[in-house]
C-alpha cells in the first residue's frame, strides 16, 4: 500500500510561487506513455540502415597486461566481415581524451581501445564489424592477441603504495588528492566532551544498470565529414566536448540523436571511447555501423559507480550529542580510468555536512587507479557515498553514546527557521524541514508501536532493527567546482536551452536540449507552457528526445544531476514567457490596442473585458508566418523564441574550497523496520517509509515514481547488488544472474510522504530530485546495526553492502568489528 | 548429412502471417526485431533474466532470447503490438499509463506480456500473485510499486 500525507501540519512553504491554479502540481497523463505501452518508442537499437554494420568489441581476459600483438586477419577473412579496429589505429587516428584533472591524472592517456597495454578485464582492444551480430561476435574469436601478463592491483588502499602502476605516463595511481579544511576542526576537538573514531568504513561498487544497455548507430556523411549518432549518451554536450577533439574535428561534427532511452541513472555519460570506436568505423568503412553493448560488457567494462574507503573518522562529540563535525581520509577507487573523474573528488562537497549543523570538517581525499572498470557518475553520484559516512557516523555515534538516533539527528539537523542555511563550504541549503519529514517518516512506520513489535520479533526468535536514513539531492550543479580540483578547467556556472514556436496552424512546438530516459519531459514541460499560455498541456507539441542539431542544445545540456526541473523547465518557462509576450504584441497589432490589453486565455489571444475580440492561436500563427502583409515594420517579432536558463551562480573561492556548488537541495528521510534471521544471516525488510521533499512538484505521479524507483536502486544496493572480483582481476558478478537486482517480490511494502518546501531560488519552487535514493542503503545499513546489537556489543555495520552470508559472518564474530571503534571521553 | 545451418520458418504474428529463411542459430527475439521488424520487444541481458523480450508463443508466456525462431515455426505469436486494437489501448496498457507505471518504457513491452498471460490465467489475481507473475520481469525505474497496481486496477 502505498500512504500519502498530504497536508503538512505547519505551513512548509518558505516563499509563495506566484503560480496560479492549472496545471502545474496536477498529475496528468503522461504524453510519452501512448507510444510505450505500445512498443512504439524508439530506442537507438530500433533503428536500421541500408547496409549497416553490427560492431562487437574483442575485450581482453586479462585485468592488466602488455599487448605484444593484435592480429585481425584471420577475422577479415570470414565471410561478411566488413572491416577491424585496433588500438594501434586509435592512437594515430585520434588524440587521447581530455583529462580534467591535474598532475598526476592529468598524465594518464585514455583511448578509444587499449593502446599497448589493457588495463581491466574487458578493456577493448579491437573492434569487428560484420553483416550480423552473429558474425560480427564469431570474427571477434579469430582475432588473436598476445597479452603479456602484468601484475594488478584492486584495492584502493594498495593502489596507493605505486607498486603495481596502470599509467607509466602519469607515473603513480593517485589521480588528484586534497585536503579540504574548513571550520576549525581543531577548535571543535579540544572542545568535545568525547571523541568517537571510526577506523574504517568501506562503501561498495554497485551500479543502477540500466535495463537497456548502451549503444549507437553511427553515420557518417563524406561530403560535409559529419557524423550522426543515433545513440543513448545521456549528456552529449560534454560528449562531444571529449569527442570531439580526440577525433581533431569541431564540436558541430558530431550530432547526436535520441528519441527515448531505456533508463540512464549517469550510467550513460561516459560512452564516449565507444562511441568514437564507431565513428572511427563508419568512416573506415563508409557504411552505417551498430552497436549494441551486451549485459554482460556493460556489467565487465562500463561504467561502476564509485567505491569509497573511509578511514580514520574522527567525530568530536559534546554531552548532549551536539557533534561538531569530522575529520576523515577518503580514498575513491574509480577503476582503471578517470573517465568523468576527478569531479567526484568535490561532487560530495555540495553536502560536506549532509542533513547536519556540523562546522568544522576536515576531508583528506585522494582518487586512485585499480584495475577493475571505470567508473561513471552513478545515481547520487558522489554524493551518495558521503552521505552514507554521514549517516554511519551519526548511527555509530549513537550506538557507541548510548544516544537515541532519533534524538541525535533531531539535534544535529539543520532547523527549518535557519534556512537558506549557509554550510561551512559556502553551499546555500535553500529550504526543507528534516525534524519533520523524520517525524512523518516515524508516523508512516508506526513508531510507537516499535518496542511492541521488537517483543514479537524475539519471541519469533528474529531480531528486530529499525534504521533511519538522511539524504539531501543536490541538484542543479554550479560546474566552477571542477575549478577547486582544477583551476585551469574552464567551466563554471550551468546553462540549459529550450525553444517555444507558435507554427503555421497554430500548433505550440517546444523542443528541449535535456535527453529524457523516463523522467517525463515531454509531460511536465507541457504543463508549464499550458500554464503559461492559457491553452491544455494537450495542445502543446513537445519533442521527443533530444538533437544537438535542434537550436536548443548548450554546453551543459543533458539530463543528469537531478536539475530538469529547474534549468530544464527554467529554459521552458523563460522561452514561453517570451513567445507570450510575442503573441500579445501581434494580436495588439492586429486589435490596434496596447500588448497591456492582451490577455491569453483558451487557446485565444483576446481583449480584456471583451471575450468577443479573440483570436484563436490559428489565426496568430498563420498571420505571422503566412499573411504578414501590411503589419508594422516595427512589429520585431518571429513566434519562435528560444531561451537559455543561467542560475544565479558564482565561481568559487578556490584558495578555501569555498562557494555555492548546487543550487538547490531535496530532502528524503527513510524509515526502515528489519528483522533478522540470527542463525542465517537473511533479513527481511517488514516495513518501509520514505519521505520526500523535493519543493513544489510539478507532477506528482512522476515524482512519487522517483522516489518508489530510487528507493528500489537504493534496497539493491544495500543486499544484493556488487560487484566483486576474484583476485585475478575478473568481476564475479557479470550478469543479472549473479548480480541480483530487485524483482517485485524482492521490494517490500513501501509507504510515502511527503512535504513541499519551495526552493526560493528557482523559476517554479521546484527542487530537482531524481537521486535521492541512497537514504535506503543508510537506512538498512542502520537498521542491521540496530537489530544486531545493543550497546557496545553487536558487530559494526561498516559497509554499505550487506548481504545475508555478510550480516551473518558480521554476527560470528562481533568482536572482529567492534575493534574498528573506540571513544575517547574526557 | 551437414547440420542443418538454414530453415524456412512461418509463423503467425499478431494475426499477420510471415515466412522466413532464417539462421538455425538466430534467436526468437532477434527474429522479431531485427527480421520482422516489430521492434517493441526488447532486449535487457544476455542471459534470460529481465523478460523485456518476453511474448507469448501458442499463448504460453516465453522469454524469446531463450528460444530459437526455427523453434516457433508454426507458431502463433503475440507481441505487445498486438495489444492495442485500431489505436485504442487496451484496458492493460491504459492502466498502466493511469497509474504511473512505467517511466523510461524499455521493461514495459515484456511486463505488459507478463501481465497478459498473468490476467488470461486468473482473472483477480492478488497482490502476491501479481508479484508472482511479473518476477521474470526486471524493472529498475520503478521499484514495481505502481506496475502491481496498474495490473491490479486492471483485473477489476
Amino acid at each position: 500500500m502505498t500512504e500519502t500525507i498530504v497536508t503538512p501540519e505547519r505551513p512548509l512553504v518558505v516563499e509563495e510561487g506566484d503560480v496560479k491554479p492549472g496545471f502545474i502540481g496536477q498529475s496528468v497523463p503522461r504524453k510519452e506513455d501512448k507510444r510505450l505501452v505500445q512498443g512504439e518508442g524508439v530506442f537507438f537499437d530500433d533503428m536500421k540502415r541500408h547496409e549497416m554494420g553490427f560492431v562487437h568489441f574483442v575485450r581482453s581476459p586479462y585485468a592488466h597486461a602488455r599487448i605484444g600483438s593484435v592480429d585481425v586477419s584471420k577475422a577479415l577473412e570470414l565471410d561478411g566481415v566488413y572491416g577491424t579496429l585496433t588500438g594501434d589505429e586509435v592512437a594515430i587516428l585520434t588524440d587521447p581524451f581530455f583529462e580534467l584533472s591535474t598532475p598526476p591524472g592529468a598524465h594518464i592517456k585514455d583511448y578509444a581501445l587499449a593502446v599497448g597495454r589493457v588495463r581491466h578485464v574487458g578493456d577493448p582492444v579491437a573492434a569487428v564489424v560484420a553483416r550480423t551480430r552473429e558474425l560480427a561476435r564469431d570474427a571477434a574469436e579469430l582475432v588473436e592477441v598476445d597479452y603479456e601478463p602484468l601484475p594488478l592491483v584492486l584495492d584502493g588502499e594498495e593502489a596507493l603504495k605505486d607498486k603495481v602502476v596502470l599509467h607509466e605516463d602519469a607515473g603513480s595511481n593517485t589521480v588528484w588528492s586534497g585536503v579540504f579544511d574548513w571550520g576549525d576542526f581543531d577548535a571543535a576537538l579540544a572542545e568535545a566532551d568525547h571523541v568517537v573514531r571510526i577506523d574504517r568504513l568501506h562503501f561498495d561498487r554497485f551500479s543502477s544498470t540500466p535495463l537497456e544497455c548502451a549503444g549507437c548507430l553511427v553515420e557518417y556523411n563524406r561530403g560535409t565529414g559529419q557524423w550522426t549518432i543515433h545513440g543513448n549518451h545521456q549528456m552529449p554536450g560534454v560528449g562531444a566536448i571529449w569527442m570531439a577533439p580526440a577525433l581533431r574535428v569541431g564540436i558541430d561534427k558530431l550530432r547526436f540523436v535520441s528519441q527515448d532511452i531505456g533508463g540512464g541513472f549517469g550510467n550513460k555519460i561516459t560512452l564516449h571511447p565507444q562511441f568514437t570506436v564507431c565513428c572511427l568505423l563508419a568512416r573506415k568503412l563508409n557504411r552505417p555501423v551498430q552497436w549494441t553493448e551486451w549485459r554482460t560488457d556493460q556489467h565487465t567494462a562500463n561504467t561502476h559507480g564509485n567505491e569509497r574507503t573511509f578511514l580514520d573518522v574522527t567525530v568530536p562529540v559534546k554531552a548532549d550529542g551536539t557533534m561538531l563535525g569530522f575529520s576523515v581520509r577518503a580514498i575513491d577507487d574509480c577503476g582503471a580510468f578517470p573517465r568523468y573523474e576527478p569531479l567526484g573528488c568535490i561532487i560530495w562537497a555540495q553536502v560536506t555536512p549532509g542533513c547536519y549543523r556540523w562546522r568544522s570538517m576536515r576531508v583528506d581525499f585522494t582518487q586512485v587507479c585499480t584495475n577493475k572498470s571505470p567508473v561513471a557518475p552513478n545515481r547520487g553520484y558522489s554524493r551518495m557515498q558521503h552521505l552514507w559516512l554521514t549517516e554511519r557516523i551519526v548511527d555509530i555515534v549513537a550506538g557507541e553514546l548510548g544516544l537515541d538516533p532519533i534524538e541525535v539527528r533531531k539535534r544535529n539537523y539543520v532547523k527549518h527557521e535557519e534556512f537558506p542555511y549557509e554550510t561551512p563550504n559556502g553551499c546555500i541549503y535553500d529550504s526543507g524541514d528534516y525534524a519533520r519529514c523524520l517525524d512523518i517518516a516515524l508516523e508512516l512506520i508506526g513508531y510507537d508501536s516499535l518496542e511492541e513489535r521488537r517483543r514479537d520479533a524475539e519471541a519469533r526468535g528474529k531480531l528486530f532493527g529499525i534504521g533511519i536514513g538522511s539524504t539531501l539531492d543536490s541538484g542543479t550543479n554550479n560546474f566552477g567546482q571542477s575549478m577547486i580540483l582544477n583551476p585551469e578547467l574552464q567551466f563554471s556556472g550551468n546553462n540549459e536551452v529550450a525553444t517555444v514556436k507558435l507554427d503555421i496552424f497554430g500548433e505550440v512546438v517546444v523542443t528541449l536540449g535535456t535527453v529524457p530516459q523516463g523522467q517525463g519531459h515531454e509531460t511536465t514541460t507541457a504543463q508549464v507552457v499550458a500554464e503559461i499560455l492559457g491553452c491544455t498541456p494537450d495542445d502543446v507539441n513537445v519533442r521527443a528526445g533530444h538533437d544537438s542539431y535542434w537550436n536548443s542544445t548548450a554546453g551543459f545540456s543533458g539530463t543528469y544531476a537531478s536539475q530538469f526541473a529547474v534549468t530544464g523547465l527554467g529554459a521552458v518557462k523563460g522561452a514561453t514567457e517570451k513567445l507570450a509576450g510575442e503573441m500579445k504584441q501581434l494580436a495588439a497589432a492586429v486589435f490596434g490596442c496596447s500588448p497591456d490589453d492582451i490577455e491569453l486565455a483558451e487557446s485565444h489571444a483576446r481583449i480584456k473585458g471583451n471575450p468577443e475580440a479573440a483570436l484563436p492561436f490559428m489565426a496568430l500563427g498563420a498571420i505571422l508566418n503566412a499573411n504578414n502583409a501590411g503589419l508594422p515594420p516595427e512589429l520585431d517579432i518571429t513566434l519562435n523564441v528560444r531561451h537559455v536558463y543561467r542560475p544565479p551562480f558564482e565561481k568559487p573561492d578556490l584558495e578555501r574550497k569555498y562557494g555555492n556548488l548546487t543550487l538547490t537541495y531535496a530532502t528524503q528521510i527513510h524509515a526502515c523496520a528489519l528483522e533478522v534471521d540470527p542463525d542465517t544471516g537473511v533479513y527481511e525488510i517488514v516495513d518501509y517509509a520514505a519521505v520526500d521533499d523535493c519543493g513544489k512538484r510539478i507532477h506528482p505521479q512522476i515524482v512519487e515514481g522517483q522516489v518508489h524507483g530510487a528507493t528500489a536502486q537504493a534496497l539493491g544496493a544495500a543486499t544484493h547488488e556488487i560487484f566483486t572480483y576474484d583476485e585475478e582481476g575478473n568481476l564475479l558478478t557479470p550478469n543479472f544472474y549473479d548480480y541480483h537486482v530487485p524483482h517485485a517480490l524482492d521490494m517490500p511494502p513501501m509507504k510515502n510522504g511527503y512535504i513541499e518546501s519551495e526552493s526560493p531560488f528557482t523559476a517554479l519552487g521546484a527542487k530537482g530530485m531524481g537521486e535521492g535514493g541512497g537514504a535506503g542503503i543508510h537506512a538498512v545499513c542502520a537498521a542491521l546495526q540496530n537489530a544486531l546489537g545493543r550497546r557496545g556489543e553487536g558487530p559494526i555495520v561498516w559497509r554499505s553492502c550487506n548481504p545475508y552470508q555478510s550480516v551473518w559472518e558480521l554476527m560470528q564474530n562481533p568482536g572482529e568489528t567492534r575493534k574498528l571503534v573506540s571513544v575517547e571521553s574526557r | 548429412m551437414d547440420p542443418v545451418s538454414r530453415k524456412t520458418i512461418t509463423v503467425d504474428v499478431n494475426g499477420e502471417g510471415f515466412e522466413r529463411e532464417v539462421d538455425a542459430r538466430r534467436l526468437l527475439i532477434h527474429f522479431i526485431r531485427d527480421d520482422l521488424d516489430l521492434t517493441g520487444s526488447h532486449i535487457g541481458c544476455d542471459t534470460g533474466n529481465c523478460g523485456a523480450c518476453s511474448v507469448l508463443v501458442d499463448g504460453v508466456l516465453v522469454k524469446s532470447c531463450m528460444m530459437l525462431a526455427i523453434q516457433a515455426d508454426g507458431a502463433r505469436i503475440e507481441t505487445v503490438e498486438g495489444l492495442a486494437q485500431d489505436g485504442e489501448l487496451n484496458a492493460l496498457q491504459q492502466s498502466f499509463s493511469d497509474h504511473h507505471a512505467l517511466q523510461c518504457g524499455y521493461c514495459t513491452p515484456g511486463m505488459l506480456m507478463s501481465a497478459t498471460a498473468l490476467l488470461r490465467q486468473n482473472g483477480s489475481p492478488s497482490d502476491e500473485e501479481i508479484r508472482r507473475g511479473i518476477q521474470g520481469n526486471i524493472c529498475r525505474c520503478t521499484g514495481y510499486v505502481n506496475i502491481v497496481e496498474a495490473i491490479r486496477a486492471a483485473s477489476e
